[in-house]
């Protein structure tokens, strides 16, 4: 008989560190997450399910503890939640037209904090991250090299950096060039 | 870089975030099976390609995912204005919406020969 064989479920970026004394690079720990798309008169339902207020305006995110709610499109948005909470049932329960896939273990993070931050992500993402442009709470979808991002600023000197975990090697690698060129 | 106004994210934002999707004002026809083969061709097929401003589809597909228009000088590269989907063509003799003028090779270095 056969043994049974266990399945291991493997962190992207698991164990990696990386990055300068200017922009230090850490792999998000897990967290729950849904692709929400919903029309105008679902929102405030949504916002009182998910405990979030959803954002109407371009880039802005609103918080909740460690659940996140971030703008990506008119009728679109990314929520996370750190602690791994059931985000799809929080969607279902608003009783409204609406649509949720969970992403929790399509996306991955990598965290870029310090000084050198914004050089950092700069290094391979055309936005303006001045502050006055991309101030903390700002967040986007847009492109770092070759990967398609969500990047969040959480901080003056912190950006969380959501991508796709097939290009999480790609983004840890191109952030970690930019952390090291962002220390000179 | 080329920077192109978003009228759903309200900012200009490098070309490197958008696609362009084809001509835009393009009415597909109601009912397509009744069309003759002529008809069919005229619409699916034939494009003016004009020298100077052309009205085009342009998708924002790595910001807000958005379809919008846009009105490109093809000489220049130049963005006339932009304006979301489903909106009716713009007067160009208005005031044009981008805020910012790209600097073109004409502008800088006169009309290319
Ligand atoms: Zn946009």
């Amino acid at each position: 008989m056969a043994d049974q064989a266990t399945a291991i479920r493997n962190a992207p970026l698991a164990g990696l560190r990386g990055g300068s004394p200017a922009a230090i690079l850490t792999p998000a720990a897990p967290a729950s997450r849904i692709s929400l798309r919903a029309a105008p008169d679902a929102v405030a339902a949504l916002s009182a399910a998910l405990g979030v207020t959803l954002p109407t305006r371009p880039k802005t995110s609103a918080s909740s503890g460690k659940r996140h709610a971030l703008w990506l499109g008119p009728d679109e948005w990314l929520v996370i939640d750190e602690d791994g909470k059931d985000l799809m049932a929080a969607a279902a329960s608003s009783g409204v037209m609406h649509s949720a896939v969970d992403i929790s273990h399509r996306n991955t993070a990598v965290i870029v904090s310090g000084p050198g931050a914004e050089v950092a992500v700069n290094s391979g993402c055309p936005q303006d991250l001045s502050l006055a442009i991309f101030p903390v709470g700002a967040c986007s979808r847009t492109i770092l090299g070759k990967a398609e991002i969500v990047l969040f600023r959480t901080a003056e000197d912190t950006f969380r950096v959501e991508c796709w975990r097939s290009f999480s090697p790609f983004v840890f690698g191109l952030l970690s060039e930019g952390a090291e060129d962002a220390g000179h | 870089m080329l920077l192109i106004y978003c009228p759903y994210c309200e900012e200009e934002r490098s070309e490197l975030e958008f696609r362009n999707a084809g001509d835009a004002h393009i009415a597909r026809p109601t009912n397509i099976a009744e069309i003759s083969d002529e008809e069919f061709e005229a619409y699916f097929f034939l494009r003016d390609n004009p020298k100077g401003v052309i009205f085009e589809r342009w998708r924002h597909i790595h910001g807000c995912g958005r379809f919008f228009n846009a009105a490109r000088d093809t000489v220049s590269d130049r963005f006339v204005t932009t304006y979301k989907a489903g909106e009716p063509k713009p007067d160009l003799d208005a005031e044009p919406k981008t805020s910012a003028q790209v600097e073109t090779y004409e502008a800088l270095e006169g009309a290319a020969q």
